[in-house]
């Protein structure tokens, strides 16, 4: 019995409810902002920024806004708006010439973002399939954990990054596939992986592809960074089209973030493969039932946007340019790689200036960051092999530093990561690439033990693991299990 | 909810797949051509895998055969319903979303400004931080609780954005589902439809107290304060802080004043749903007196926002979720576990619609403009429901009370007509209400005022 007048002198209702651990990533971005230091570097969340390290509003999407009409938004306009970003979406990733949007066979719904539409499946799985599990690929982005554990499916993961050679640990990644029970769901990132930028090669896809069929298993994407990886959207889409061909029926999240920019609108799709046209509607009518439970509908504003970006073709085109790294420009860049063609930043600008000059070119100039970071690691002479920098693909490169590493980074010289040592490559500058290089080098050619730790153990063994994982080795890289 | 998020990617559903389409398997995608039969096969078949050799193996089966159709949304139906009839006089009174005189969606002018205001500015569009923008989570609380309130001086309130009035409310169901586990959620008989299935989905176990009472067309206070005692000490009572949803039926001040003593007297949490705060009276401060009276008191209050209606952003989903606390150690606590379940389900929310309830509520021009049309929308309400009251007394002779008409507040109004009468209004009539007696008041012009009572009037005496 309590009366106004004790009222606040009782205890709070939420005395029990203890802090959250902090977001891994946000919370990177959080520390990097209470930094006074004026030469910081943020190179924690993945969100592309320019040369000059400012976020970059592309022309396409001003032009999408343009010509959208301010905020006349009709309810009927809303739904017709809907469904025009899941039929574009669509055919972006699946193929506008595949039979399975010639005969709409898809169930699909605008999300909020990637982690919306994950979310949405993950609901959705749960719903229909109850005693389920999700197989992960280890590593993975921290928040696919998250995701599956708040719809209570169990995560499992599938060994994918080999933390030795830095690259795909295929025999151990189809070991697990085939060691898994049949008709399981798996996670795939089919381009640029994240946070590894490891991606398998189109014969391991395809390799990947039998072994599920076989399986049986259920094989769902999580699409963050189409365009984004390459420069080109179709060949981003290469995993997708493979396991289509074999005929699966997939399942996909869309995020429209990376590849537009569109980070703060929560842009996405969420499609599901069916049989035909009717189970499409089910599945439709279930999907909405589950999101207007959480959150109604996505935003409109989002969702016009990037239905207008995808269905005016003047506007499509300027989209893909602004994506798109050019064949010659890639080209040469896999020349010079190849053949240790050295050469600094000004000498690639005169050679490809005509070229570079019109259009801004997102996976172009992460691809030219990679490039340049990995030569000042040769030039200063660091014992450590630091290839993976340019073999990784995407926004992140997992750089093989070790938690203590990072911790040295941040301290010292005020770069922020996540602790599992990803880069993400959008925040690296011709400004502070060399500055970012040497810090890189303190921390890792100082001690002579570094090179063993570096290449063998880069990665502590997370405790704090509810369930195990397929595989008995105790060293495998635990990337993903961050501190939550 | 206004707007729908249907993305019907088919058009129409076949009546039956040719056998054609059932036996066709062949792909042809760039080189590689396969042939596989779609057979029933048992897809648990297993083969020896060498290369792709094994492509005549198991079926595709879908594994989501056994899935039916949801039932469709009882609010968002009617609309449907009523964009199959072609009759003249149709007039939809079904979904609450603000029409003009002349029946048409209505932008508000400061919002026009206020985008267009973006548009120049160029704003970047990167990610919010989880809890949302900083600017507009400050705006709102001051909005709810009156900027001067010392729980907000005091840093006692925890602050999230949410996608609007679901999105805050499903953060505060998953809260308490994590920290209250077994309490209960009491919500009025009846409630908005969806406030169920927020809390199913959120596996938050509800039950309802009396609110409606039929016979009065009015509030069932004994009722509701019985119900509310008999409740488990600690459960959460969710509250309409004005415009009852789907009623139009708020209690006195007095009435709330013993509404927040039996809550106290139970050690109850109140839990605020205000998704018309300004459309109730035309006052954005007076319809949250009775949220202010609560926290007034010292209670520890949860409040969920929407700006759907009042600034018409429906189909940009802004909203927050408010929980004042006793201290501002424990609301930083009880923000950093909303930030943690928002972030797998959405990991931060939108950024558009929050941009512009922060310039309108942050700017004194803007925000005194919206003062204006939001008293002009709730006006133009009250006077239809005038206009509406003298229509049913003049015409209808019987004598029976329509004054609840003009007692009843926002939006809505519970009409009183059962299941029957309002399959009347629609077949008859051709007027689209939800079969538990709701119009929308919103949906209704002056003009048609007459038509309608002479269609209640026929529905409530010739139908039972």
């Amino acid at each position: 019995m309590s009366t106004a007048s004790t009222c606040a002198t009782r205890c709070s209702w939420w005395d029990h409810v203890t802090p959250a651990l902090k977001d891994p990533i946000s919370a990177v971005t959080q520390a990097f902002l209470a930094d006074p230091c004026p030469y910081k570097i943020n190179l924690g969340v993945g969100a592309y920024r320019d040369d000059e390290g400012k976020p970059v509003v592309l022309q396409c999407v001003r032009e999408a806004e343009a010509k959208i009409e301010a905020s006349n938004f009709l309810e009927s306009t809303s739904t017709a708006l809907s469904s025009k970003l899941v039929e574009e979406s669509a055919k972006l990733v699946y193929g506008e010439d595949s039979d399975v949007i010639k005969e709409k066979r898809f169930a699909g719904i605008p999300a909020l973002s990637g982690t919306g539409a994950c979310r949405l499946f993950a609901e959705f799985q749960k719903r229909f399939y109850p005693e389920s599990r999700i197989y992960l690929p280890d590593p993975t982005w921290s928040n696919h954990r998250n995701i599956w554990r708040e719809v209570h499916v169990p995560d499992r993961t599938f060994r994918y990054y080999h933390p030795d050679s830095k690259s795909l640990n295929f025999m151990a990644l189809m070991d697990d596939v085939k060691n898994a029970p049949d008709g399981s769901f798996f996670l795939l990132h089919p381009c640029a992986h994240n946070p590894t930028g490891v991606d398998p090669t189109d014969e391991q896809w395809r390799e990947i592809s039998s072994l599920f069929k076989v399986k049986n298993h259920f094989p769902f994407f999580d699409v963050a960074y189409q365009g984004f990886a390459s420069g080109d959207v179709e060949g981003d889409a290469k995993a997708i089209r493979i396991f289509l061909e074999d005929g699966h029926s997939i399942g996909c999240a869309q995020s429209f973030s990376k590849n537009m920019g569109l980070y703060g609108h929560r842009v996405g799709v969420l499609s599901v493969l069916c049989n035909d046209k009717i189970q499409a509607m089910a599945i439709n009518s279930q999907l909405q039932q589950i999101s207007r439970t959480m959150y109604g509908s996505p935003p409109i504003h989002g969702i016009s946007i990037v239905s207008k970006i995808l269905s005016d073709p003047d506007i499509k085109a300027i989209w893909l340019k602004e994506v798109k790294v050019y064949l010659v420009s890639s080209f040469f860049f896999r020349f010079c790689t190849l053949f240790d063609f050295h050469y600094y930043k000004d000498d690639w600008t005169d050679s490809l200036s005509i070229i570079s000059k019109c259009y801004k070119v997102m996976a172009t100039r992460i691809h030219r960051m990679r490039v340049i970071l990995r030569e000042a690691l040769e030039r200063l002479e660091s014992p450590l092999n630091w290839q993976h920098i340019t073999n990784q693909v995407g926004m992140f490169c997992f750089s093989g530093l070790n938690r203590a590493e990072v911790y040295l980074l941040e301290k010292e010289f005020h770069i922020y990561m996540t602790p599992d040592g990803r880069i993400s490559m959008a925040g690296v500058t011709t400004k502070n690439v060399d500055y970012l290089a040497n810090a890189i080098h303190e921390v890792t050619a100082c001690d002579q033990d570094a090179k063993i730790l570096h290449n063998t153990d880069a990665y502590k063994i997370n405790t704090d693991i509810r369930f195990t994982s397929l595989g008995t080795s105790k060293t495998r890289a635990r990337g993903m299990n961050l501190a939550l | 909810m206004a707007s729908s998020v249907l993305s019907l990617a088919s058009a129409t559903p076949s009546a039956s797949l040719s056998s054609h389409e059932i036996e066709k398997g062949k792909l042809n995608l760039g080189n590689s051509s396969l042939c596989f039969k779609k057979e029933k096969t048992n897809p648990f078949m297993k083969t020896k895998s060498v290369g792709r050799i094994s492509m005549a193996v198991a079926s595709n089966v879908s594994r989501f055969e056994a899935i039916t159709m949801a039932p469709p949304d009882p609010i968002l139906g009617v609309s449907e319903a009523f964009k199959a009839d072609n009759h003249e006089l149709k007039l939809n009174l079904g979904v609450g979303a603000y029409r003009t005189e002349e029946l048409q969606p209505y932008v508000l002018d400061v919002v026009k400004k206020a985008d267009k205001l973006l548009l120049e500015k160029g704003e970047n569009r990167e990610y919010l931080p989880i809890e949302g923008l900083a600017a507009f989570n400050k705006v709102t609380a001051e909005l709810l609780f009156g900027a001067d309130n010392p729980v907000i001086k005091q840093q006692r309130v925890a602050t999230v954005q949410g996608l609007s009035g679901t999105g805050s409310l499903r953060l505060a169901a998953a809260l308490i589902e994590r920290y209250f586990s077994g309490a209960k959620v009491l919500i009025s008989s009846p409630t908005w439809g969806n406030h169920k299935n927020i809390f199913n989905d959120a596996r938050v176990p509800w039950s309802e107290y009396r609110y409606y009472d039929p016979k009065t067309v009015g509030l069932d206070f004994e009722g509701m304060i019985a119900d509310i005692k008999a409740a488990p000490e600690g459960s959460f009572i969710l509250l309409h802080g004005c415009a009852h949803n789907p009623t139009g039926i708020d209690p006195t001040p007095e009435q709330w004043e013993t509404i927040a003593d039996v809550i106290q007297e139970k050690n109850h949490i109140p839990f605020f749903d205000i998704a018309y705060q300004g459309f109730a009276s035309g006052s954005l401060d007076a319809d949250a007196s009775s949220v202010r009276m609560f926290v007034a008191r010292g209670m520890e209050v949860i409040a969920a926002q929407s700006y759907s209606k009042n600034l018409g952003l429906y189909a940009e989903r802004i909203g927050a979720i408010n929980v004042v606390c006793s201290s501002s150690d424990a609301a930083a606590r009880v923000k950093s576990q909303l930030k943690r379940i928002a972030r797998p389900m959405y990991s931060n929310p939108p950024v558009h619609g929050a941009r512009i309830v922060a310039s309108i509520v942050g700017d004194a021009t803007l925000f005194k403009e919206w003062n204006a049309e939001m008293e002009m929308m709730a006006g133009r309400i009250m006077n239809v429901r005038q206009k509406l009251f003298d229509s049913l007394s003049s015409k209808d002779k019987s004598g029976k009370d329509w004054s609840f008409v003009l007692k009843q507040i926002g939006m809505f109004s519970f009409t009183g007509l059962n299941k029957a009468q309002c399959d009347n209004m629609t077949n008859k009539w051709h007027v689209y209400m939800t079969k538990d007696g709701r119009i929308s008041l919103a949906g209704l012009s002056l003009a048609k005022c007459e038509y309608l009572a002479d269609a209640i009037i026929d529905s409530y005496h010739n139908v039972s």
